[in-house]
């Protein structure tokens, strides 16, 4: 089986983050009473005319930028013709043949460590409308037109996609670049971010495209990617026992977790597409376009980038940060009290969050207001406290959180010792008191010295300033080699 | 007295010789009357105009002066009026109640008119009799043998038989002025974009009008001044500015808007046979253009020939598709049939009974053309024509003011005579489908040169948004007595 490889093609739709319809002043209220937020457009009223949303336009440019696309300075609205009762009017205004974004690309990750990465090709943003919903009870039908003209864009990737995991990868990118922009709520449940996934395979070293089938409606990451995979071995299955796949548009089966055959493309609809008389063409002005540009706030992968330079952090640690807006904000706050950018990021990633963890507190939880946080910061940054001073000093501080720090490093005298003739004693005290172990070290147990280290460290309660402890260790310990 | 001719009707409510209520109680009358010898109405508004006549009294009382106030108007049954029924003269909406009125209706309420009744028309604004409706036929009033011209031939009538001083229509490829020519009186199709189509049912989006129909020009001037204007519910409505119609053409009659008057008789008119009477009319106007002083050349408007079947693509195609929302479910007759019908079933059998010949017709003509493998040859390429055609006016107007023709090849035909062959009903507009596909205004005037047995109209064109010269040439010509009006 190793010798096929899939090709794998995203269409993802994402409901626009706008306050009303995209066609008519109906508010946006996809889960209030069914039919209660419908205005004489959305309902297909006779007479009614589509006056679109700028709004909408904005956010799909937004879209646009985030996905590197070419902005489309005119572009236009087609009426895709279908009869079915949850489309009042009898067609879906979409875009066809000019849509308002052109090529882009995303880059992902193509194995789970996140180390191959591929560059995914996004053909196309359009804008259209979404359809109402039906619900099928005892032998009627009902439809609830709440959703229908919610504005949504679809964005059409190309089929560079060659693994199921790459296609949850590239929808986890998108999903995450489209929330972050404030294009969409990306909610998943409600079905404001969801994807149809065309899927084919072939020969290794193959270049053609082969027969595809259409996944429809997919709406949770773990999904696609379950569907694909179960999409992918079907097609390799039907190949191998000398079958042929078809076209074919099929659903996801999440209880059975498989796909299932919806129908086939020979019944597929003429749509009869042409160019919506009501609405006049979409020209954008290269100053909004651009005004656009400069607010559309920096990118995740940019701004992961910047991270790990600015703050030297590891590409798992600027994931972490990038994942929560609350530590970041924290960090800056920090570094507004003149604490280091990289300190700042390590304690809060490493320390701090991880002794709420193990308090079982969020971090909304966090006891320590910034510029407090920051009193013991100082202390670190100035060498007053060691490290691991620091962090002893956080867990006492944790159930103490009213005390001063500050204070409390007078009183206990905690303060860090780096002063040579008190160092210079207690390393000479440990040599004294282990010589079977510093025997063990000259003759070639160099792990030993960690050993030696903790002993001094041990001896001076904490106080010793390990960097200087270390020097005199060394020094102490070469002289005696014979 | 003939209180129901606007320029009178608006100076006797300002003396306050007549009130707005009994002017209602007789244009109602009169309705009443037509009705049973002609069927112009759809439906008569007694209790909204008796309602609106007594606020326009009361509006008169504390000193409102607006020019329509208290004015009886028609309105064809395809723009809605918030709680009255509205038809397009179809089965599939005869229980159709509006639930909102067309921003044309709600400026008119506004500006103190009283909407007396709702007129027939051919079905969806379909034809060019008045024959294509679901509820018989309607008559010519100066003729009951004779079509009024379609679609807005119910308003047409209803100002024929004298019932309404103003009347809206609306106009695809002709349907305000044809029947205005085959009815003797004035209208008028404004630019595309200059009367909100909100509320007004889709027939064919891009050509669609709102347009005034009146005895004469000023009656045209005073029904757009109310109606005209950019509105934020439809997209296509123009941001420019509308004038002051009523009052600039009225300013206007100290000027001789004649002489000098530049205008321009298509040579293509040459290809088209047009009945002796309305060549006579259309030669006997030139030369009275001509004595009082205007410029009448001959231009070229070279795809004029192509109109016929680019508007035919077009408006079908463009139909095919508005009218998909009437499938006897979520308006209209419900949805009923066999019970073991799918819903394509359901829908087929609704469409099939709600729908008559002729919008079957025009369906089935749209879906085609609009179909894959047939998109680039048929709507595509008439659209790149549409383009030539819009180009051929704007060279045209480079060297004339107004374009002249016949506003129809023909006066008023026989009921029934054209009913069998639909391209020989089409050819009734070959005159007023350029302007439609142009964009440009366009008003239709009765001349009676000849003193012809039937109306005849004439047609004048302006470039976009040039209405006012329009309705200031055709109130010229009309207080010199040409058409019977003064």
């Amino acid at each position: 089986m190793a010798n096929y490889e899939a090709v794998i093609g995203l269409e993802v739709h994402a409901q626009l983050l706008t306050r009303g319809k995209i066609f008519c002043s109906a508010p946006v209220h996809n889960d209030g009473e069914p039919n209660t937020s419908v205005g004489s457009v959305s309902a297909g009223l006779p007479g009614s005319l589509p006056v679109l949303n700028r709004h909408a336009v904005e956010l799909a440019v937004r879209a646009g930028f985030a996905c590197r696309c070419a902005i489309n300075p005119v572009s236009r609205f087609a009426r895709k013709n279908y009869f079915y009762p949850d489309l009042p009017k009898g067609y879906q205004i979409s875009q066809f043949d000019e849509p308002i974004c052109g090529e882009g690309w995303l880059d992902i990750a193509s194995d789970e460590a996140g180390t191959q990465i591929r560059r995914v090709r996004i053909q196309r943003i359009h804008i259209e409308e979404d359809a109402g919903q039906l619900f099928h009870v005892a032998s009627s039908t009902l439809v609830n037109l709440n959703r229908a003209g919610t504005p949504l864009i679809e964005i059409v990737g190309h089929p560079d996609l060659r693994s199921a995991l790459e296609a949850k990868n590239y929808l986890k990118v998108l999903h995450s670049l489209l929330v972050h922009t404030g294009v969409t709520d990306g909610n998943l449940e409600q079905g404001n971010f969801r994807c149809d996934a065309n899927v084919s395979i072939r020969k290794v070293g193959d270049t053609k495209l082969h027969t595809r089938t259409e996944i429809k409606n997919v709406n949770s990451f773990r999904f696609v990617e379950l569907a694909i995979e179960f999409e992918i071995a079907r097609q390799i299955a039907v190949v191998e026992s000398g079958g042929k796949v078809i076209q074919e548009t099929r659903g996801w089966d999440a209880a059975a977790s498989k796909t299932f055959s919806m129908r086939t493309k020979e019944d597929a609809d003429d749509y009869r597409y042409f160019p919506d008389p009501d609405l006049p063409p979409v020209v954008l002005s290269p100053d909004w376009i651009e005004r656009i540009r400069s607010e559309v706030p920096e990118l995740p992968d940019e701004k992961k980038r910047r991270l790990q330079s600015d703050m030297g952090l590891s590409d798992s640690e600027a994931k972490l940060l990038l994942e929560h807006r609350d530590w970041h904000v924290y960090i800056d706050e920090l570094c507004t009290h003149d604490i280091g950018a990289k300190l700042a990021a390590s304690w809060v990633i490493s320390d701090l969050v991880g002794e709420l963890n193990h308090l079982s507190k969020t971090f909304a939880e966090n006891p320590f207001s910034a510029s407090r946080m920051a009193e013991l910061l100082k202390l670190l940054q100035g060498k007053k406290v060691s490290r691991r001073q620091a962090k002893e000093l956080l867990i006492w501080w944790m159930k103490h959180p009213d005390a001063s720090i500050v204070e409390h490093v007078k009183n206990e005298n905690l303060v860090q010792v780096d002063d040579a003739g008190a160092l210079e004693g207690w390393v000479d005290t440990i040599i004294r008191e282990h010589p079977e172990r510093v025997a063990e070290f000259l003759s070639g147990k160099d792990k030993l010295f960690a050993f030696l280290m903790g002993q001094v460290m041990k001896l001076s309660q904490g106080k010793a300033n390990p960097e200087k402890i270390s020097a005199a260790l060394k020094k102490k310990l070469e002289a005696l080699r014979p | 007295m003939d209180y129901l001719h606007f320029s009178r009707c608006r100076e006797a409510l300002e003396k306050r010789s007549v009130s707005s209520v009994e002017l209602t109680r007789q244009s109602l009358d009169r309705a009443c009357a037509s009705q049973t010898k002609y069927n112009p109405y759809m439906a008569i508004l007694e209790k909204r105009a008796l309602s609106s006549a007594a606020q326009a009294d009361a509006r008169r009382k504390a000193g409102d002066r607006a020019p329509l106030l208290g004015v009886p108007v028609a309105v064809k049954d395809l723009i809605l009026v918030e709680g009255e029924k509205c038809t397009a003269s179809s089965k599939i909406l005869e229980n159709f109640v509006a639930p909102y009125s067309a921003t044309a209706v709600d400026r008119l309420e506004a500006a103190g008119a009283v909407i007396v009744s709702k007129t027939a028309l051919d079905e969806f604004g379909m034809g060019s009799s008045n024959e294509n409706s679901a509820f018989g036929v309607v008559r010519n009033p100066l003729d009951p043998s004779r079509a009024p011209g379609g679609s807005s031939g119910g308003s047409a009538a209803a100002l024929a038989a004298g019932d309404v001083s103003l009347a809206l229509g609306t106009d695809t490829g002709g349907s305000v002025r044809q029947p205005a020519a085959f009815c003797g009186i004035t209208g008028l199709k404004p630019t595309y974009g200059r009367v909100s189509r909100y509320g007004l049912m889709a027939f064919a989006s891009s050509l669609d009008q709102i347009g005034p129909m009146a005895r004469d020009a000023e009656g045209c001037a005073a029904l757009l001044e109310a109606i005209a204007g950019f509105d934020i519910h439809d997209g296509t409505s123009a941001q420019a500015q509308r004038s002051s119609y009523l009052q600039e053409l009225i300013s206007s009659r100290s000027l001789d808007s004649l002489k000098g008057l530049r205008v321009g008789v298509p040579q293509e008119l040459d290809g088209i046979s047009l009945e002796p009477a309305v060549a006579g009319e259309l030669a006997a106007l030139r030369a009275h253009l001509e004595s009082r002083g205007a410029l009448v050349t001959t231009v070229s408007l070279p795809h004029f020939p192509l109109a016929l079947p680019t508007y035919y693509v077009i408006c079908t195609s463009e139909a095919s598709s508005n009218l998909s929302r009437y499938n006897g479910i979520h308006t209209g007759r419900g949805a009923s049939g066999p019970e073991e019908l799918s819903i394509e079933g359901l829908y087929s059998h609704a469409r099939g009974e709600g729908f008559g010949e002729e919008v079957r017709l025009r369906v089935l003509l749209g879906t085609y053309a609009l179909s894959a493998g047939y998109y680039d040859a048929y709507y595509k390429r008439a659209a790149q024509v549409r383009r030539l055609i819009y180009r051929d006016f704007a060279q045209a107007y480079k060297g004339v003011d107004v374009i002249l023709t016949p506003t129809a090849p023909e006066s008023a035909f026989e009921l029934g005579s054209r009913t069998s062959d639909p391209l020989k009903m089409y050819a009734s507009d070959l005159c007023t489908l350029p302007a439609s596909l142009a964009g440009v205004p366009a008003i239709s005037f009765p001349t009676n040169f000849t003193k012809p047995k039937l109306p005849v109209g004439m047609q004048l064109m302006a470039p976009w948004f040039a209405e006012s010269k329009l309705l200031q040439v055709v109130d010229t010509l009309q207080r010199q007595g040409i058409g019977g009006v003064v």
